[in-house]
């Protein structure tokens, strides 16, 4: 009779799995990769600089005082070109932009600055997405708030729009500006 | 016009399996009336059918019959020929018309060939297949529609994802397919039984056939499978615990399971409940796989056909199946007689031990998967990996592994251990020896320096019950078991060498640098584009020498599709016996410098090998058992034939 007791267990746990599985189908799917680096200190790296007028960037750049946004871009990439008039936005309303450009070449970034503007006051060069990857982004655009110290505050996947110009201000007004 | 025809085969397929469905279960009244007879060949019928369409399928994706959705969907014009045929099942609406294809046949040749189970039994067997035939063709036919058409019809078609054009596909989908849907088999013998609650040795032997089918079928699908990742996605690994390897797992484990525990029903007329529940589970295991990879419920390299209407519509069908089976298990259970008791120091008793080993690694496969849809509910996003799967399976498959050796060699009820002291002792110190040798050779983990040491004890506990025996007159199915437990010692000593081995170079090197990896040099000598039917590319001649030896060439290529545009990187693999090079190239760097990603994987092949010899191990008891069954019946009918003289 334990085989009995054991049987019914097995229809409980089956049950219960499809009552799992129904729940999860019924919700939206969330497929972000979100970064598991949100309240931790950026890991430390320094990138030569990706175009000719901008430095590169460090991760001791970003632990001066001062809250940044930290775009992580690409000149192949055709989102990164819709956000540009958004982060033209958020450099005008104060925002002190760095970025990392991926696996892109120096002219190809310059032409793409030239193109849709250039917001950003220092520009690293990841030939092989290690930064990208070390702060857990896993696609571009993507947009990040570090505070002062260095410490990732808060992870935007995808372009900006222009909803979220606003909720990226708050954030960096959070993170200390 | 062919797509038409292929629809209404389907229907009329689907009409029949309701006529089955309704004649078995009217059949299984004693006696049954005439429509009783329409069982068998309403399956047979069935089968013609569904093979019906699904020829048309294929002809459709042989002409590139643009009209119809699926073909504009998944093929293309340009496609070599043999692509444009695994188009036919690379997509989810083929697929699943392969499904009942296949699910069909198995029926149709059951209904055409069984004659030693009694004849209720076999109604409810049929009817059972039916019956989760029927959930699959509402599937097709209302969900997935593999023959609709597209008007008007577009000049070109959309062209099948590139990392599916390739050999490995039009192979690995079918060969999992044949095991998963071949497991429904088991399904509907065991969900028969319990209706007719005849859970009987010549059950046992009915089905196990159909078990071990499914199984060889599995084991090949998994192990082309996984070798088709190692290649083809070019990330140098062979097993990456994703949801949907897992799916294909799960279903084997519970076969292998289910296999064992069936030869002792066979032989010992024990474990009668349990062979049934492993029945229902080996099948809902292949259903909860197909659930996982086409909801789209969990992330997954695989997840090729996202689509929640249609996860809803399959879960329904799990509930349904699985569900109904398991609530009949335990309604009747009880009624089933317990069966033969044994010694626990038996045959019987070590195959207890196996199954109990094996479901447990089952478990925990399956709630390593499910786990993150668990936490999920709750807002806890977590990835269950290698870290978890490994040393926690390990807990089982290490004593599992133990047993494997012994068991065989004991006999059937009771056995004495003073008998089989000295094989044991000799396979247990050859694997302390190896597990010391290649300690003090090399430091490598525990995991793998255990695994070496199991494979090399296991190597030789597995031929050991061919020792005493007339090697001439021992059955076939020996033969089978003896050579399926050596290949377990062969995939287990090719994960352990590359798990412990691999040695790994990252370089950007120019044309005409070298690099070193393991025991081999490696040149970059040039790169050079290339152009096939679909796809330019930038191939890389690497030139490589082992111990300083002649040089060999390799050509791995970074891919660029166009139909649809896609990057892909085409790896290169020189193989010895003794392991395997690897090479892939990788995009340009600044300065004209080449990124090329090497991998030394000692004995990494001795995986699939291992893999294979499983397989044949289960070919040769499926061939063995089959002609003992083919003769037996002969044996029968002649008897039968002299008797009915004698009378006359």
């Amino acid at each position: 009779m334990r085989m009995r007791w054991f049987v019914w267990l097995l229809v409980g746990l089956a049950a219960a799995a499809f009552g799992l599985f129904a729940y999860q189908l019924s919700r939206p799917k969330d497929d972000f990769v979100h970064s598991a680096m949100i309240g931790q200190a950026i890991p430390s790296f320094d990138l030569p600089p990706a175009v000719a007028d901008r430095p590169g960037l460090s991760s001791r750049d970003l632990a001066d005082g001062r809250p940044k946004l930290l775009n992580v871009f690409a000149s192949w990439c055709v989102p990164c070109r819709a956000e540009a008039p958004q982060l033209a936005a958020l450099e005008a309303s104060g925002a002190n932009i760095v970025a990392v450009a991926i696996r892109d070449r120096p002219g190809d970034v310059a032409a793409f600055l030239a193109a849709y503007g250039n917001p950003f006051s220092r520009i690293g060069k990841d030939d092989i997405s290690a930064v990208q990857l070390s702060i857990g982004s896993s696609g571009v655009p993507e947009t990040f708030v570090i505070d002062g110290r260095g410490v990732i505050r808060y992870q935007h996947i995808g372009d900006v729009r222009d909803r979220d110009v606003p909720v990226l201000l708050e954030e960096l007004r959070k993170a200390g500006a | 016009m062919i797509a038409e025809i292929g629809l209404a085969a389907l229907w009329l397929a689907a009409a029949l399996a309701g006529l089955q469905l309704l004649a078995g279960i009217l059949g299984m009244r004693q006696g049954g009336g005439e429509m009783a007879a329409l069982v068998r060949p309403a399956a047979a019928v069935q089968a013609l059918l569904c093979a019906l369409a699904f020829g048309a399928l294929l002809l459709v994706f042989a002409r590139t019959d643009l009209s119809v959705a699926l073909v504009a969907q998944n093929s293309h014009s340009a496609k070599p020929f043999v692509f444009k045929l695994a188009g036919a099942w690379g997509n989810h609406e083929g697929s699943m018309l392969l499904w009942v294809t296949v699910m069909s046949l198995a029926g149709g040749l059951i209904a055409a060939v069984e004659r030693r189970l009694p004849e209720r039994t076999m109604r409810a067997t049929l009817a059972a297949q039916a019956f989760v035939g029927l959930g699959f063709y509402a599937f097709l036919l209302f969900s997935s529609n593999p023959f609709e058409r597209l008007d008007p019809a577009p000049v070109e078609g959309l062209g099948l994802n590139p990392l599916l054009q390739d050999l490995g596909l039009a192979f690995h989908p079918p060969t999992l397919y044949f095991g998963y849907v071949g497991l429904s088999v088991a399904f509907s013998f065991a969900v028969g039984a319990l209706l007719t609650r005849q859970v009987t040795p010549e059950f046992a032997r009915v089905m196990r056939p159909w078990v071990l089918g499914a199984w060889i079928f599995l084991t090949l699908g998994i192990t082309a499978g996984s070798y088709w990742a190692y290649y083809e996605l070019g990330w140098g690994g062979w097993w990456f615990w994703d949801p949907v390897e897992n799916a294909s797992l799960m279903p084997w484990l519970a076969a292998t399971a289910l296999l064992h525990s069936a030869s002792v029903l066979a032989a010992r007329d024990a474990l009668r409940a349990w062979t049934i529940l492993l029945g229902v589970v080996a099948f809902s295991m292949s259903m909860v796989g197909t659930f996982l990879v086409r909801s789209g419920i969990l992330t997954s390299v695989h997840a090729f056909a996202v689509d929640p209407e249609r996860g809803a519509f399959i879960l329904a069908l799990l509930a349904l199946y699985v569900g109904g089976a398991l609530v009949l298990f335990a309604t009747r259970a009880g009624s089933i007689a317990e069966g033969e008791r044994f010694s626990v120091l038996s045959r019987e008793g070590a195959l207890v031990v196996n199954n109990v080993a094996l479901s447990a690694i089952l478990a925990i496969v399956l709630l390593g998967t499910l786990y993150p849809l668990l936490t999920e509910a709750f807002d806890v996003r977590v990835s269950v990996g290698p870290p978890y799967f490994n040393p926690v399976g390990a807990i089982f498959f290490v004593p599992m592994l133990l047993v494997l050796a012994v068991g065989p060699l004991l006999r059937w009820r009771r056995d004495r251990f003073a008998r089989v002291q000295r094989p044991v002792i000799a396979a247990a110190v050859v694997a302390l020896a190896a597990l010391a040798g290649v300690w003090l050779v090399a430091g490598i983990g525990l995991l793998p320096l255990l695994g070496m040491g199991l494979a090399a004890g296991l190597a030789v506990a597995s031929v050991m019950p061919l020792r005493g025996r007339s090697l001439r007159r021992l059955p076939l199915a020996a033969w089978g078991m003896v050579v399926a437990h050596f290949g377990v010692a062969v995939a287990l000593f090719g994960m352990a060498a590359d798990s412990a081995f691999t040695t790994e170079r990252l370089v950007a090197a120019r044309v005409g640098e070298s690099a070193e990896v393991g025991p081999w040099r490696v040149t970059l000598a040039a790169v050079d584009p290339v152009a096939g039917p679909n796809w330019t590319a930038l191939e890389g001649r690497l030139l490589a020498s082992y111990r300083g030896g002649a040089a060999s060439e390799l050509d791995p290529q970074a891919r660029s599709f166009w139909t649809p545009p896609q990057q892909t990187s085409e790896s290169a693999l020189l193989t010895r016996w003794n392991g395997q090079l690897y090479t892939v190239l990788g995009g340009e760097a600044d300065g004209g410098r080449w990124q090329l990603r090497l991998w030394w994987k000692p004995f990494v092949t001795w995986i699939w090998y291992g893999g294979m010899l499983i397989a044949l191990g289960g070919l040769l008891a499926l061939v063995g058992r089959v002609a003992a069954d083919l003769k037996r019946r002969t044996a029968r009918a002649r008897g039968a034939e002299r008797r009915a003289e004698a009378a006359a």
